[in-house]
């Protein structure tokens, strides 16, 4: 969800990502692919922090929110114990906060004590690393977390900072002005990631 | 949005969206870190030409915890008092390259003038007898709270009656009071002796009563203005005593108002004169909530004129 600035109408240099040249929408993943890579991402994250214990789960609004209440109710249902969720917002911490008109504030949320926890971040798509680092400065002003992590359904590339993600659904190459597009039935009515052209790209997003 | 300088520059979703913002912003002051970095680099300078403790002070803590630097200059003390117009102050000021200009001042219509003449946001946090926008939206974020506690998700005041009592002519809470509560949809009853009733009152949207007893048992929100003696040559009300027995919320009136109605006072009281101490310290009373509102509403409005791009 973080915008490095305006659409970037017509650009051809594919950047690192894989040149994928094509001009209509193509769907990289279904509501089935949805579903098994947020299991495998809730299985993941319990594996590697052995269990559920001092977990809490942070979305990123918009869409990080719903994907951080799925990933819990896969682990709850694995391990029977309640992992919080909790939406953690980022606009004010952005580092682009001057190009654009003021931007709408999110809702934070914090389910549990920040001090000592797990906390794993969760976003619908990783492109530049920016809302991520805005994610960690809001989640310092919370408190001091023990250990911080990623998860991400889709990471599309073209990282602009030295940030990575522990669990990723899927890794989808794509243009620089190409747009992800995640739905999600609990916002939009369907489950569904695609790739919208760069024409398309309007929102410049993710 | 470029100025705050009058309630009825909001329409309904703005204020909406004000209160929003402000309802995330309260969150603020329980964090263990009381600072926002979204106005980092940003100067904000409270220029303050009338004594002020609360809007000051709130506005410099919501400057603050937004990370702007907050300088505050008031009259007394400055070149004010070596007989420095309002113009040549107000440019000054902003030719140092502030962002934000925060005016109080006892003309009315002074942050507008000051709007004209520079290029900073201008914010109105009192000007004499005419506005006092963020205490309207102050005043709308407590009250929206107080409903919210019997219908969680109550967003207008449709359907609701606020009462305000006293001196309506000198009051610029008043003013902006009505603007914004009419805008989001109550019904104001304008309550006063005559002598306290400004002419051309008939145009306002409001219904005005003299007799408080009478309108008392319809209120939803009975919100006390202060009697402003600053402000008056004497003759609007015979004595003191005689105001508390026509216009003061007394113990036998608290009594009087209708189950779930809450108390509003801008500040500061005069206990005793318009509000009894009953009445102040009632469980039904928001006068400290609207001070807590206070910083959380002025964070979302800096926020809203500075957040983004110029």
């Amino acid at each position: 969800m973080s915008g490095t600035g305006a659409p970037q109408a017509q650009r051809d240099d594919p950047g690192p990502g894989t040149a994928v040249g094509s001009a209509a929408s193509r769907v990289v993943m279904d509501a089935d692919q949805i579903a098994r890579a947020c299991a495998r991402i809730a299985h993941q994250i319990l594996e590697a922090n052995r269990g559920a214990e001092g977990l809490v789960l942070m979305g990123i609004p918009t869409r990080g929110v719903p994907l951080a209440h799925r990933l819990a109710t896969v682990m709850n249902d694995l391990e029977g114990a309640r992992v919080p969720v909790g939406a953690l917002d980022v606009t004010m911490y952005r580092d682009d906060l001057r190009q654009h008109p003021t931007r709408a504030v999110g809702h934070t949320d914090l389910p549990a004590e920040v001090e000592g926890s797990t906390v794993v971040l969760v976003d619908d798509v990783l492109y530049s690393g920016r809302t991520v680092r805005a994610a960690l400065d809001a989640l310092g002003d919370l408190g001091r977390p023990h250990a911080v992590r990623l998860a991400v359904l889709v990471d599309r590339g073209h990282r602009e900072l030295p940030i990575r993600a522990d669990h990723v659904g899927s890794y989808v190459p794509t243009r620089t002005g190409e747009h992800v597009s995640v739905r999600l039935v609990e916002l939009d009515g369907l489950d569904r990631v695609s790739i919208e052209p760069a024409d398309d790209a309007t929102r410049g997003e993710a | 949005m470029r100025h705050l300088l009058s309630a009825a520059d909001l329409d309904r979703h703005q204020i909406t969206e004000i209160l929003d913002l402000a309802e995330e912003m309260s969150l603020v002051q329980g964090r263990p870190v009381k600072k926002l970095p979204a106005l980092r680099g940003r100067t904000v300078v409270n220029l303050f030409f009338e004594d002020s403790t609360r809007t000051r002070s709130s506005f410099e803590i919501a400057g603050k915890w937004l990370s702007a630097d907050v300088i505050n200059i008031s009259a007394k003390g400055s070149s004010v008092s070596k007989g420095e117009s309002l113009r040549d102050t107000v440019l000054t000021v902003a030719a140092m390259g502030v962002d934000a200009l925060v005016i109080r001042h006892p003309a009315s219509g002074a942050p507008w003038q000051a709007s004209r003449w520079i290029d900073a946001h201008v914010l109105n946090a009192g000007d004499g007898t005419h506005e006092h926008p963020t205490q309207a939206l102050l005043d709308a974020f407590t009250i929206r709270r107080h409903f919210r506690q019997t219908v969680p998700d109550q967003q207008s005041f449709d359907g609701k009656t606020v009462v305000i009592v006293g001196d309506i002519t000198h009051s610029r809470v008043a003013r902006s009071n009505v603007l914004m509560l009419n805008t989001l949809g109550a019904q104001v009853i304008l309550v006063a002796p005559p002598t306290l009733l400004p002419a051309g009152i008939d145009s306002w949207p409001v219904l005005v009563c003299t007799d408080l007893d009478q309108v008392l048992p319809h209120a939803d929100i009975v919100m006390m203005l202060r009697v402003q003696r600053e402000r008056m040559s004497g003759g609007y009300f015979p004595t003191a005593r005689e105001y508390t027995i026509g216009y003061g919320l007394t113990r036998p009136r608290l009594e009087a108002m209708r189950p779930g109605a809450a108390i509003c006072h801008p500040g500061p009281m005069n206990r005793g004169l318009e509000i009894s101490a009953d009445a102040a310290d009632a469980a039904n009373s928001l006068i400290l909530d609207q001070v807590a509102a206070g910083v959380s509403v002025r964070m979302s409005v800096l926020y809203e004129l500075l957040g983004g791009a110029e």
